[in-house]
């Protein structure tokens, strides 16, 4: 089963960038899952005020900048692991959090092969 | 008890069970004594933990509760059988209890003690499928609940598997250690096949009507990502990962939506898993880095990644594709590369050729029984319009095939073979 952690920071409060300690705290969560052979990919997120929305309704396209303001949590940096299960997920939001001392981490499962697998009569 | 907690024990034993059964073989010199401990240690966070909540450092519990059995348990043997180098053991056992602060334990020593019991998991005493059921349990830290219902077998089978390996290894005294020498690259291409294996029995079942059973593909994925990162330099093992996660990219394309087998040719390539795709190139790209001649494992993984990077199977690099399985051929002879050589080939130039190739693997005794042969025989007869040739020949693969649903599917190439005969 695969997983996607994200961390959770609040968008009042401007994220500074991370420091070298952080850095080293991240490599060091990033070592520990790929030793263990669940980590599938990470990556961190641009600021939200970077991001652009796109909508299509009615056949008409918008595109505006932001969000600025509207949403109350910012998306951070991510992983996605393949683990056995959802408690094994948690555990790995656990040493995470651990890891970096404090802060808020989400899961959400992500489709994967074994989601497609027809069901067993 | 509350489930919560007890799916959240069941993950800790996921994540820690084979460093905690590792760091114990070390001290205790027997895998199956290393287990029960590492078992016993289990039973008691079942009991403790909902009380007492999980700790801070779950892993250094478990070991720590481990060692004090241990101990217990070897005091007891001596004084049963006054055996005084036991107590010896025990003293150290104890020593290495009053360590304050296990973080302190050097990560390397877990890391040989975990490479360590890979190698005795796949010892070449134990027969291939002991092997494969132990490095499960011991690794991969399934129960053998568990590893029967992936294995299609009764569960008491596993459990009778399992008990008589750790015997087995007892009996012969298999130490706990890292082979070197002229026996490593034997002993490390046992724990490859035992990885691919397990990887294997899940993209194929070889019998009944379940066509995959993904979970074994990631229990084997991550045994050998596992692996990569313990011993980075063995070129072999980041191929067989690189091949792993190239097969496995698949998955979702192979199966249609009634649970029918699609083949590599007919399916939605846009289904593949460019997550997976991009893992296995960075893998083998890994292994080639390494340099040195390419092993079997290389040359297989080079051989998915040419079928991963087309876009359609006609884009397909057929000619570096029939080069490749030439130099399998050469380090690893038999005649299921052969046969895939001789598709390769019809690719390549043309069916007539492939034809050739396949029609000379007839007589081979060991293919008697093999439904892929028939198969790949009856798609060039097919190809070259000799369809009635094509006919009987997917019908016998049909008979042949233990996967109910291959054998709908070889049924109906034979039909449509008959009917484009008729029109």
């Amino acid at each position: 089963m695969r997983y996607l952690m994200y961390t959770i920071g609040d968008d009042s409060v401007p994220i500074p960038p991370p420091s070298p300690e952080e850095m080293a705290e991240m490599g060091k969560f990033m070592g520990e899952a790929t030793k263990a052979g669940v980590l599938l990919a990470t990556g961190g997120m641009a600021p939200r005020s970077q991001g652009t929305t796109v909508r299509f309704s009615d056949g008409k396209f918008t595109v505006t900048d932001g969000p600025y303001a509207e949403a109350k949590e910012l998306i951070g940096g991510w992983a996605l692991v393949q683990v056995a299960s959802k408690a094994e997920a948690i555990d790995w939001a656990k040493r995470f959090l651990r890891i970096v001392g404090r802060g808020e981490s989400r899961i959400r499962q992500v489709f994967g092969p074994e989601d497609m697998e027809p069901k067993r009569a | 008890m509350a489930p919560d907690i007890h799916r959240a024990i069941d993950a800790v034993w996921r994540i820690e069970s084979a460093r905690l059964i590792a760091g114990l073989t070390r001290i205790v010199r027997e895998v199956g004594l290393a287990e029960d401990l590492a078992q016993g240690a289990l039973v008691a966070a079942l009991e403790q933990w909902p009380e007492s909540g999980i700790p801070d450092n779950p892993g250094a519990w478990l070991m720590a509760t481990a060692k004090h059995h241990a101990v217990d348990l070897i005091r007891r043997n001596v004084r049963l059988e006054r055996k005084t180098e036991e107590l010896g053991r025990a003293l150290e056992i104890e020593q290495e209890l009053t360590v304050p602060d296990f973080d302190a334990i050097r990560e390397d020593d877990i890391d040989d003690d975990l490479l360590r019991l890979m190698f005795i998991s796949c010892h070449p005493v134990l027969s291939t499928e002991a092997r494969a059921a132990l490095t499960l349990r011991l690794l991969g830290g399934l129960t053998t609940d568990e590893i029967a219902r992936a294995f299609l077998v009764p569960e008491p089978t596993i459990a009778q598997r399992i008990v008589r390996a750790k015997r087995a290894l007892a009996g012969a005294r298999v130490p706990f250690e890292v082979p070197q020498g002229a026996d490593r690259a034997a002993r490390l291409s046992s724990v490859l096949e035992v990885i691919y294996l397990i990887f294997n029995e899940g993209y194929t079942a070889t019998a009944g009507d379940d066509w995959t059973r993904p979970a074994l593909c990631e229990d084997a994925l991550r045994l050998g990502r596992v692996l990569a990162e313990l011993i980075p330099n063995e070129p072999e093992v980041h191929g067989l990962v690189a091949l792993m996660e190239l097969q496995a990219s698949r998955l979702r394309a192979r199966v249609g939506p009634s649970g029918e087998p699609i083949l590599l040719f007919d399916q939605n390539r846009a289904r593949w898993d460019q997550l997976l795709i991009q893992r296995g190139f960075a893998a083998l790209r890994r292994a080639e880095q390494l340099g040195g001649a390419f092993g079997p494992y290389v040359l297989q993984a080079a051989i998915a990644a040419c079928h991963a990077r087309a876009r359609t199977p006609e884009e397909t690099d057929w000619q570096r594709i029939v080069a490749l399985y030439d130099a399998l051929a050469q380090l690893t002879p038999s005649p299921i590369v052969e046969l895939n050589r001789a598709v390769a080939v019809a690719m390549a130039f043309d069916p007539a050729a492939g034809l050739e190739s396949v029609d000379a693997l007839t007589s081979e005794p060991s293919l008697e029984h093999y439904h892929l042969l028939p198969t790949v025989r009856g798609d060039l007869l097919a190809k070259l319009g000799r369809l009635d040739e094509a006919r009987t020949e997917f019908e016998r693969a049909a008979a042949l095939t233990r996967n109910e649903r291959e054998r709908e599917l070889l049924l109906e190439r034979a039909r449509a073979a008959e009917l484009e005969q008729r029109s």
